[in-house]
């Protein structure tokens, strides 16, 4: 067979999404990242949001995020997303606002953001890439880095003792009455993709339903910053990561 | 018709003015001595009227954040706050000016360091002209010295603000914020429609349409020589603002003999210096800076060939003093006189430092 005979469009069963461009990304091979944004532009363009959708980047390795799907994109200082995303969707109420945060972003610096957007029940949707670490800066400890877990700020590994707990900060949005949606996924299977491609399209949907804020949080590998093959990242994320952060809905009305 | 005269405060005037000028959304954290902006919005609810939103945020440093949203969807975004609150709001500043977003900041001064005191206080100035936030950039800064002003500068600042992409703050203080004086209130004003904002700000976060790329508002640019250019872009825009936007007002300028400098309420007690020293024989007049920055360097470098010293007048320890010296340039003695700590000088207390540090 030849390549114009396997590329024919009847033989298409997969394709890039027309709203991701072509720039060469900037994320590590085997990085969670890059199947979010993916997921992330599938949905806008299915839905039809193109040209209402406003995304917020955060500070960290999705601060690029603006660099590779194509719809207007607001650049936040480091925490701060959920407040930009609040004026965005409380002036533009029409508009589908979403931010993508990581785990430093959001449950250590914006906590006090990201728990008051929740509570006041913004109608955005976040969301938060969990993995465990600081990758943008090199691999330090993250507010849910997991007991024992080495990392360049932990190198014994994450003492609870004087280091405090991983921080199960979904659990604590999802106690809030403005959250109609909370819930945790994971890309590591082509199932999970899916599963986590449902889930931010509700997000996306009840932001323009104004049904109150909905966050997806994504567990997710580092494999770079873990210092793993991405195959072996994801066992451990399986093994290690999810009896912690387990995958399922916490909050879904 | 007649026009319409109210008394209030100048907090008040603030909200009032705002609402009157098509703001779209105001963001703010309660703090002494300017809680009165926010209480004004909130009881004259707006949402039901132009559809401006007023939010109370949870920090300060959210209500910058949202300011940022807001301005970076092309809207009249504001918030207020006074001096430990605008500390806390200098990170979103300097974003805003990197991001080159304009927006209304408005600065009720009270005595620092610190948690310091609630009485009025100018000792922020440094902070609003010279930086504040990190990185090379400046702040468009209007220094009211009326309720009237405070309500025409919230105009004044959206205009210069959305005509120069950059951030604008009015420095006021506890005084000019807490007293009551007549005012008349700006016109009123349709808030723009989203076609007009597209129009006006074709920058602006309100969703990607077909016909042009993506709008990204950020500050970021790791590749340093580009960084460069931006702050290159930047640092001329900053010497167009500074040869186009000097306002000051004169005082009895022409026979003066010595120069008072003062801006906001420390103007207001030079008017009275005036008096009192004229009944002495004694020639003064004033220059009150209104734009605090692009400050009125040239005007001061003029009369500084004629008069023979100048005294600043300040609510701090001598900060503005530093400006007026640069811009008279060891010409005439410059000195200044300031009370600290949220005390206010008396007019007979500017004259007799007058005397004693400038009138040989």
């Amino acid at each position: 067979m030849k390549t114009n005979q396997i590329i024919s469009p009847e033989n298409l069963v997969y394709a890039k999404p027309e709203l991701m461009n072509n720039n060469h990304m900037h994320y590590c091979p085997g990085c969670s990242h890059g199947v979010v944004h993916k997921v992330v532009a599938e949905v806008i363009q299915e839905l039809g949001l193109q040209e209402k959708t406003i995304g917020i980047a955060p500070v960290g390795c999705a601060v690029f995020a603006y660099n590779y799907i194509d719809i207007d994109w607001q650049e936040a200082a480091h925490g701060r997303a959920p407040a930009l995303a609040t004026a965005t969707k409380r002036l533009l109420p029409d508009k589908m606002v979403f931010t993508y945060q990581g785990d430093g972003d959001l449950a250590a610096i914006g906590t006090a953001e990201t728990i008051h957007a929740a509570n006041r029940g913004e109608n955005i949707a976040i969301i938060f890439i969990n993995n465990g670490i600081y990758g943008m800066t090199g691999g330090q400890m993250a507010p849910t880095t997991l007991k024992d877990m080495k990392t360049s700020t932990s190198p014994e590994g994450r003492n609870v003792q004087t280091m405090g707990n991983p921080l199960k900060i979904l659990e604590l949005l999802a106690l809030l009455d403005g959250v109609c949606l909370a819930t945790r996924v994971s890309v590591h299977t082509a199932a999970a993709v899916k599963k986590t491609r449902r889930m931010i399209k509700l997000a996306f949907e009840n932001s323009m339903a104004g049904k109150g804020t909905s966050i997806v949080e994504v567990v997710s590998t580092c494999n770079a910053g873990w210092k793993m093959t991405p195959a072996a990242a994801n066992d451990w994320m399986v093994e290690n990561m999810f009896p912690v952060y387990p995958i399922g809905d916490l909050k879904n009305i | 018709m007649s026009e319409e005269i109210a008394l209030m405060k100048g907090n008040e005037a603030i909200a009032y003015a705002a609402i009157r000028y098509g703001v779209d959304g105001y963001f703010g954290y309660p703090i002494t001595p300017q809680s009165e902006i926010i209480e004004t919005l909130m009881e004259a609810a707006p949402w039901k009227t132009t559809g401006m939103v007023v939010l109370q945020a949870e920090s300060e440093v959210a209500a910058i954040n949202m300011v940022y949203g807001g301005a970076a969807c092309g809207k009249y975004a504001m918030t207020s706050s006074s001096s430990p609150g605008i500390s806390l709001k200098q990170e979103g500043i300097s974003y805003m000016a990197g991001a080159e977003l304009p927006a209304l900041i408005v600065n009720v001064q009270r005595g620092g360091p610190g948690l310091g005191t609630i009485q009025p206080s100018q000792a922020d100035y440094f902070q609003t002209v010279k930086g504040g936030g990190h990185g090379d950039y400046k702040l468009i800064t209007l220094a009211p010295s009326s309720v009237q002003e405070m309500a025409d500068f919230v105009g004044l600042a959206f205009d210069l603000a959305f005509k120069y992409r950059n951030p604008a703050m009015i420095l006021t203080d506890g005084v000019i914020g807490q007293m009551m004086e007549k005012v008349k209130l700006p016109a009123w004003r349709r808030r723009r429609t989203e076609e007009e904002i597209r129009e006006q700000c074709p920058w602006a976060t309100l969703g990607k349409t077909a016909d042009r790329k993506p709008n990204i508002i950020t500050s970021l640019e790791l590749d340093s020589a580009a960084m460069e250019k931006n702050n290159e872009r930047f640092q001329a825009k900053y010497r167009v603002v500074e040869a186009t936007e000097v306002r000051y007002e004169e005082v009895k300028c022409d026979d003066a003999d010595y120069l008072l400098v003062a801006f906001g309420s420390a103007a207001r007690i030079c008017l009275k210096t005036i008096d009192l020293a004229r009944k002495e024989g004694i020639r003064v007049g004033l220059v009150r800076p209104i734009t605090l920055w692009p400050f009125p360097s040239e005007v001061l470098q003029a009369h500084s060939g004629r008069v023979k010293g100048m005294l600043t007048v300040e609510l701090n320890a001598g900060q503005m003093v530093e400006d007026v010296r640069l811009a008279v340039n060891g010409q005439i003695p410059v000195a200044h006189y300031g009370r600290l700590g949220g005390i206010v000088p008396t007019p007979e207390g500017v004259l007799a430092a007058l005397k004693e540090k400038i009138v040989q």
